[in-house]
């Protein structure tokens, strides 16, 4: 089965690896950002990760050190990036109209397993984010399970971080490979959640529940914005909602910042240390724990 | 400035205490004595700023680290301080009080305190874990308001024991500059536990620094090592008779190319470095009677475990330029590079580097050395050094991830037998997470580290090379000057090297008794 699957899935579309987090989950992560994003976050920090490059060829021009050429193989046109010419200056981010990235990089799951050896020394863990992880479910399920099965890797910890739309039968794909999710709760309203995503909220709370059920919802995430977000008016709601998840869910609330954010967003006040102190207050009132507060407001 | 006005400036001074005042008073008088005899050669490479004798005096009168051993003495007593044997836990504490100010070192204030959970378990019978409790944390206050100098440093580890926890756990309480603390990590004794316990502890005080035990304690016979000072790793019962660097990136500056500084630059300064080390260390051992004292005639240190440290400073700078690469600024820090500590062909050569060094090192004679050699040392650099990186660092602000930053230096480690510090600085997002510290030291040790050392951004107390500094200290400095003698260095430092600029990392400072106003 697990060779069926990776060649089902063959490769996935990286945008980032960073080797050391401690903020994707329990101990130090390796964490993998997989390109591509069904939600349209008007919020979102890192823009260029939601949609695919359709290698349309646009930026090649504007780069400054030819660090980008296009290929055809078959009549098909793909974009190539030359990691060892790029000096990172971002100007095919700018000029991108599809708000892409050229800079990703294929990855089938031998060679993703290669990284992962080499940092496994120093890693308690591997987290797969996004854009959106869960799009690429195939291939995250095929990684899992050749971690979970390998006798030298089978210690590290496989945790997802994903915006909850992922269906259900999505879910009972992982379930059996993930030790934990980390799941966006990003407004209450389905209006609100409407307004900030362009999508609705159902699926991210049938997620949280078919995840609390089985144990593996590691964290809930509250982005707060001011004056856009809905938590402190839904309060009662929200926080009765918390107190009956799994006692052990660690309930995280992020500030909103405008680093990385584009359009609109930039009009949006900014989240201060005050403003998050208070609604966490508002929910340990109310039963809420555990919650945790993030470390630096930048 | 002349002598006379330079002092006349110092008992001015109104941020220093009268002891301060003293000690800047000594030093003056002992830097104007006439110098040890040494060639026209060596002169020159010193004044010139290539090889460097850390400002120990120009002429020794103590070694620069002492490391009794502290056991011995407990068990023996002493004639010359009166002292019987101790009989329990308040005797030995009471007993150590009294003998670390008579333990002498280039900052005047003892370096090393001891292996303390070994020479203390002896003594824990019967008594219950509060009571212990009490006595450390009065011990460690009085440590601090006694004997204010971060250099001053405490050992633990590798074994789980009462005394071992309960110093994590006052040194977390009460988050003091001094003691520095070493926890020693052996795989096969240390339980994980412990090693999470000091995880947590660095992310709440960068401290302890944490020692790779058994590759310590195989570079040296079985009395022993105590890692004293900042990193400096030492034989027990013996210790550092001098320190004297080597500024590799000078040394680089005078070779045509990497083969010529390989053939004949390095190996012509480091010939002029041992003629600097020998000269001190003749004086220290022939003239100044220093030999003759109580600790040597009660069996606390013995003479011939005593050996030169052989210091390098500035491989990053020395890599660069034999490479024939541009200064790297920290803007350009995340692109691809290729500078020292981001590229493996600038990576090898370092590694080269050291290689060539350990080999000069191990074959050179001295005469008062451990075995006869020097030990070579990974220098953590002082106040005074601008725009040249400590050791075999990667410069400020030019770091890359953690873990690539380790791999960069992993190799290095297994030449520096009396010490390398590279200080990690880990973003602050880790408080939250001591367990990915506990995870990157465990990787870092089994890469084959000699030590790991971890900053976290926005802890008060910080790392300067191997001692520690509170910010807010430095903050008040200037006007107030401050009760603790390396606040002063930690103002210096972060004058001349920027460190707080930037993401908090570490400088490089080791020792710079150099009043400057
Ligand atoms: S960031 Fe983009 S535009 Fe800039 S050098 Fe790299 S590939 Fe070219
Ligand atoms: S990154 Fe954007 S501009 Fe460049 S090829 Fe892809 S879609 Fe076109």
């Amino acid at each position: 089965m697990s060779n069926r699957l990776s060649t089902l899935s063959k490769t996935a579309s990286v945008n980032q690896i960073i080797n050391f987090s401690c903020v994707d989950g329990p101990g130090s992560r390796l964490v993998i950002f997989l390109q591509g994003c069904n939600y349209n976050c008007k919020n979102c920090h890192n823009p260029h990760t939601i949609d695919r490059c359709d290698s349309c060829g646009d930026c090649i021009e504007h780069c400054p050190t030819q660090a980008l050429i296009m290929t055809s193989t078959g009549g098909k046109n793909t974009i190539r990036w030359n990691s060892d010419l790029c000096s990172e200056c971002d100007t095919c981010l700018a000029v991108c109209p599809r708000q892409s990235s050229p800079k990703t990089r294929k990855y089938n799951v031998d060679q993703l397993l290669e990284v992962i050896r080499e940092q496994n020394p120093f890693i308690s863990g591997i987290t797969v984010s996004g854009g959106e992880a869960s799009l690429q479910l195939h291939f995250v399920s095929a990684l899992f399970q050749a971690i979970k099965t390998s006798d030298e890797l089978q210690h590290l910890s496989c945790m997802i971080d994903s915006n909850g739309s992922l269906s259900e039968l999505g879910w009972q794909k992982l379930l059996p490979y993930i030790d934990g999710a980390m799941i966006d709760l990003k407004a209450w309203q389905q209006e609100t959640h409407r307004y900030i995503t362009g999508r609705d909220n159902h699926k991210v709370f049938r997620s949280l529940k078919l995840l609390s059920q089985h144990n593996k919802l590691y964290e809930v995430r509250l982005l707060q914005i001011p004056g856009v977000t809905d938590f402190e008016s839904e309060i009662d709601a929200l926080a009765s909602f918390l107190t009956q998840l799994p006692c052990e869910t660690r309930i995280k609330l992020n500030a909103f910042q405008h680093h990385g954010v584009t359009g609109e967003a930039l009009t949006w006040q900014t989240c201060s240390k005050d403003n998050i102190e208070r609604l966490a207050s508002q929910l340990t009132a109310r039963g809420v724990k555990p919650i945790i507060l993030p470390k630096v407001y930048i | 400035m002349t002598l006379q006005e330079k002092l006349a400036l110092i008992v001015r001074d109104s941020r220093l205490s009268p002891k301060q005042k003293s000690n800047y008073l000594a030093l003056e008088a002992d830097s104007s004595l006439p110098y040890l005899s040494i060639s026209e050669a060596v002169t020159q490479a010193k004044s010139t700023g290539i090889i460097c004798d850390m400002f120990e005096g120009n002429a020794p009168f103590k070694p620069r680290y002492v490391l009794p051993d502290y056991a011995k003495f407990l068990q023996q007593g002493s004639d010359y301080l009166e002292l019987q044997a101790a009989q329990d836990l308040d005797e030995a504490l009471n007993a150590l009080t009294i003998i670390y100010h008579h333990v002498p070192s280039v900052t005047n204030i003892p370096v090393y305190l001891g292996q303390l959970d070994e020479i203390l378990m002896p003594f824990v019978d019967g008594l219950d874990e509060e009571l212990i409790y009490r006595k450390i944390k009065l011990f460690w206050i009085m440590l601090d308001r006694t004997l204010p100098d971060a250099f001053m440093h405490v050992n633990i580890g590798p074994s789980d024991n009462i005394i071992c926890r309960t110093i994590l756990r006052v040194d977390a309480e009460l988050k003091q500059i001094a003691p520095n603390l070493t926890f020693m990590y052996d795989p096969d004794i240390t339980p994980d536990a412990l090693l999470q316990v000091a995880a947590s502890n660095i992310c709440e005080c960068s401290k302890p620094h944490i020692a790779n035990y058994p590759i310590h304690k195989n570079a040296y016979d079985k009395q022993g090592f105590g890692i004293v000072s900042c990193y400096n790793s030492l034989p027990l019962a013996g210790g550092a008779n001098t320190l004297v660097r080597l500024n590799l990136k000078e040394v680089a500056l005078k070779a045509d190319n990497i083969e010529g500084f390989f053939s004949q630059t390095l190996p012509h300064y480091c010939q002029l470095t041992y003629e600097l080390i020998e000269a001190r260390s003749k004086f220290l051992h022939q003239e100044s009677h220093f030999f003759d004292s109580f600790l040597v005639k009660e069996g606390l240190i013995e003479e011939q475990r005593f050996a030169p440290m052989f210091g390098i400073y500035g491989m990053a700078e020395a890599v660069n330029i034999l490479l024939g690469n541009p200064e790297l600024s920290e803007v350009a820090s995340e692109k691809p590079s290729k500078h020292y500590g981001h590229n493996k062909v600038a990576n090898d050569l370092g590694h080269r580097i050291s290689a060539a060094l350990d080999s000069i090192v191990k074959s050179t004679p001295v005469t008062y050395g451990y075995h006869g050699r020097a030990l070579l040392h990974s220098q953590g650099g002082i106040s005074l050094d601008i725009d040249v990186t400590p050791g075999v660092r990667i410069p400020y602000g030019t770091e890359p991830d953690p873990i690539s930053h380790i791999r960069a230096l992993a190799a290095h480690h297994q030449y520096y037998t009396s010490g390398i510090s590279d200080i990690l600085t880990i973003d602050e997002t880790v408080k939250s997470n001591p367990e990915a510290m506990y995870q990157l030291c465990k990787g870092a040790l089994s890469l084959g580290f000699r030590e790991f050392t971890a900053n976290v951004a926005s802890n008060d107390l910080v790392r300067v090379t191997g001692y520690m500094i509170k910010l807010s200290d430095i903050a008040n400095f200037k006007q107030q000057g401050s009760r603790t003698n390396t606040t002063g260095l930690g103002a210096e430092a972060a004058a001349n090297t920027g460190i707080l600029n930037r993401k908090p990392r570490v400088t490089s400072h080791e020792q710079s008794p150099v009043y400057a106003k």
